[in-house]
């Protein structure tokens, strides 16, 4: 059914084993985002290395198993990868989640995280998904400025 | 429909949506009726009549319509105010919803143009509501205090979810000018106890206001056996249509209190410079009013009256007695609220370890057809309270069957597989 779509495998595995959770030291900014209509929050620490190099991608946070395991994600596809690269993701998958479910997703770009396609179809819990990954571009702004 | 043959799939045939189906043949459990609920045929058509038969403006036009659409309208206070025990029908205002009438009771309060004493209030008076309101009986009384300077305090809640008393002779006090508070928590299902809080408010000199959005629509409320000042509820919640309310208060306060909305309708006489108002209720409603809507609020309050709200609220006991028993067979879940059925309505919201609500409520829909309310239902500070960020609410009405609870608890047992 509808819900099968949204509930993929992948996203109930990251929500219950989530990947890189807990802040850690050292990092260079760090950023606390939530979505106010459901209380859904996530806390982002971004560390940054050289030639752009992404070195680690920490965050805590609490709510549905869509936003957790969005950031689990993002962690997975951020972390060791580049600034540029990691954005180019983002901007990927902020396309998708505001297609409304009428976009074909770009596999090559977004990786694991295409596995959320199914919740562009709920406008509702788009702003679950994009909860962390939206933290992370401010994060990455923040540690760049 | 009289007493002793209450026949819920009777009630069932009388709102068509009811035997609607969802997308991919589900059937509608509908265990949302605390946020808003369903409408009979008996409304839907009162409505559509009006409109196709009836419709013109209210109060000022004098032709034939005008004089039909006026009657029906005001026919339609008369039958709310009787259906709450209101000593008189004037004291039924009509608003577009709760909120609203808690509003004008707030805007009442430290208006210069008030002199009333009762209705004074500065830096040094206290106003008083609890932790277990409604967004709308919070918001109102902060603005009030930011307006005025005076402090707004509150009643706590207990872990079994009652109102606490304990300090109600230091919270209610000398320099208390009002108490407003929910006649039955929207979260938690208590019905409050009122009697003891009004003696203490009499004993004051302050007054009170209860928030009865949903309280009115599943038992008989009789504002003048209560004795409180002011009580707000809302149509929708009531087999009405949306965009209608009620303020009921003591004619003798509302006379002296001064408008709250100008325009149309709320005059007596205008100059360019000043203006007389005409008497209460129409002081009150500015404007055209929802008069299609009222007229559908008469026609519930006519459905309710019929099938018998003492008829109403043992169906809904025996569905609370019910659900709480089959929901604390689901493995670790947590009702947030008083864990038995006695002076509480129909409202179970609840907790399940490690499980966010939205992921429930979610499940629930698109696998079950089960629609629930997820989220912290207007009601932040009380979850804050309880230290949790959202629950899952099923709330019951006259047409709510027990099949549709045992429904629900396979629907948790199934959310359960997904997210063990």
């Amino acid at each position: 059914m509808i819900a099968e779509s949204l509930y993929q495998e992948l996203i109930l595995e990251h929500y219950k084993h989530p990947q890189g959770r807990g802040l850690r030291d050292p990092y260079d900014a760090e950023v606390h985002h939530v979505n106010p209509t459901c209380g859904d929050e996530v806390t982002m620490r971004v560390k940054l290395g050289d030639g752009g190099k992404v070195e680690d991608v920490s965050y805590d946070g609490q709510g549905c198993s869509i936003s957790q395991a969005a950031a689990s994600v993002l962690h997975e596809l951020a972390t060791g990868s580049t600034v540029v690269d990691s954005l180019a993701v983002v901007d990927e998958f902020t396309r998708l989640m505001q297609g409304r479910g009428k976009i074909e997703p770009d596999e090559d770009v977004l990786g694991d995280a295409v596995a959320f396609a199914g919740v562009a179809r709920f406008p509702a819990r788009v702003k679950c998904a994009l909860l962390a990954w939206m933290a992370y571009k401010d994060a990455v702004a923040r540690s760049s400025a | 429909m009289t007493n002793g043959m209450f026949d819920v799939d009777r009630i069932r045939k009388d709102f068509p949506i009811l035997s609607r189906e969802l997308p991919g043949g589900r059937p509608l459990v509908y265990l949302d009726s605390g946020n808003s609920s369903q409408k009979p045929a008996q409304v839907i058509n009162t409505m559509r009549e009006q409109m196709e038969q009836h419709y013109s403006n209210v109060g000022r036009a004098l032709h034939t319509l005008g004089s039909e659409s006026t009657e029906a309208y005001e026919g339609a206070r008369d039958k709310v105010a009787a259906f709450i025990g209101a000593p008189d029908r004037d004291e039924v205002i009509f608003t577009k919803n709760a909120s609203e009438a808690l509003n004008l009771v707030a805007y009442s309060f430290g208006n210069p143009t008030c002199d009333d004493e009762r209705f004074r209030l500065g830096p040094g008076d206290e106003i008083v509501i609890s932790e277990m309101e409604h967004h709308s009986n919070i918001v109102p009384w902060q603005l009030l205090a930011r307006r005025t300077g005076a402090t707004l305090r509150w009643f706590p809640v207990t872990d079994e979810g009652r109102l606490d008393l304990s300090g109600l002779d230091e919270l209610v006090n000398e320099r208390t000018k009002i108490v407003s508070i929910v006649h039955q928590s929207n979260v938690l299902g208590t019905v409050n106890p009122i009697g003891g809080i009004l003696a203490r408010v009499r004993a004051v000199g302050a007054l009170m206001m209860l928030d009865a959005s949903q309280s009115v629509p599943h038992r008989a409320v009789d504002v003048a056996a209560l004795g409180v000042d002011f009580v707000a509820f809302t149509g929708h919640k009531m087999v009405g249509p949306s965009g209608i309310g009620v303020l009921w208060g003591r004619q003798e306060l509302l006379e002296v209190m001064p408008p709250f909305l100008g325009g149309g309708e709320m005059i007596e006489a205008v100059w360019m410079d000043h203006s007389t108002f005409a008497p209460v209720p129409h002081k009150f409603e500015a404007g055209t009013p929802p008069i299609v809507e009222a007229i559908g609020l008469g026609a519930a309050v006519d459905y309710l009256t019929a099938v018998g709200m003492d008829d109403v609220q043992r169906h809904e006991h025996e569905l609370t007695v019910y659900g709480l028993k089959a929901l604390g067979e689901v493995p670790g879940l947590r009702i947030v609220g008083p864990a038995t059925a006695e002076d509480r309505g129909g409202i179970l919201s609840f907790t399940i370890p490690g499980i966010h609500p939205h992921d429930v409520g979610q499940i629930l829909d698109d696998q079950f057809g089960v629609a629930v309310r997820v989220g912290h239902h207007c009601a932040r500070p009380l979850h804050l309270r309880f230290g949790i960020p959202a629950t899952t609410r099923a709330s019951f009405y006259l047409y709510t069957t027990t099949d549709e609870i045992d429904a629900l608890v396979r629907g948790l047992h199934h959310v359960q597989k997904v997210f063990g």
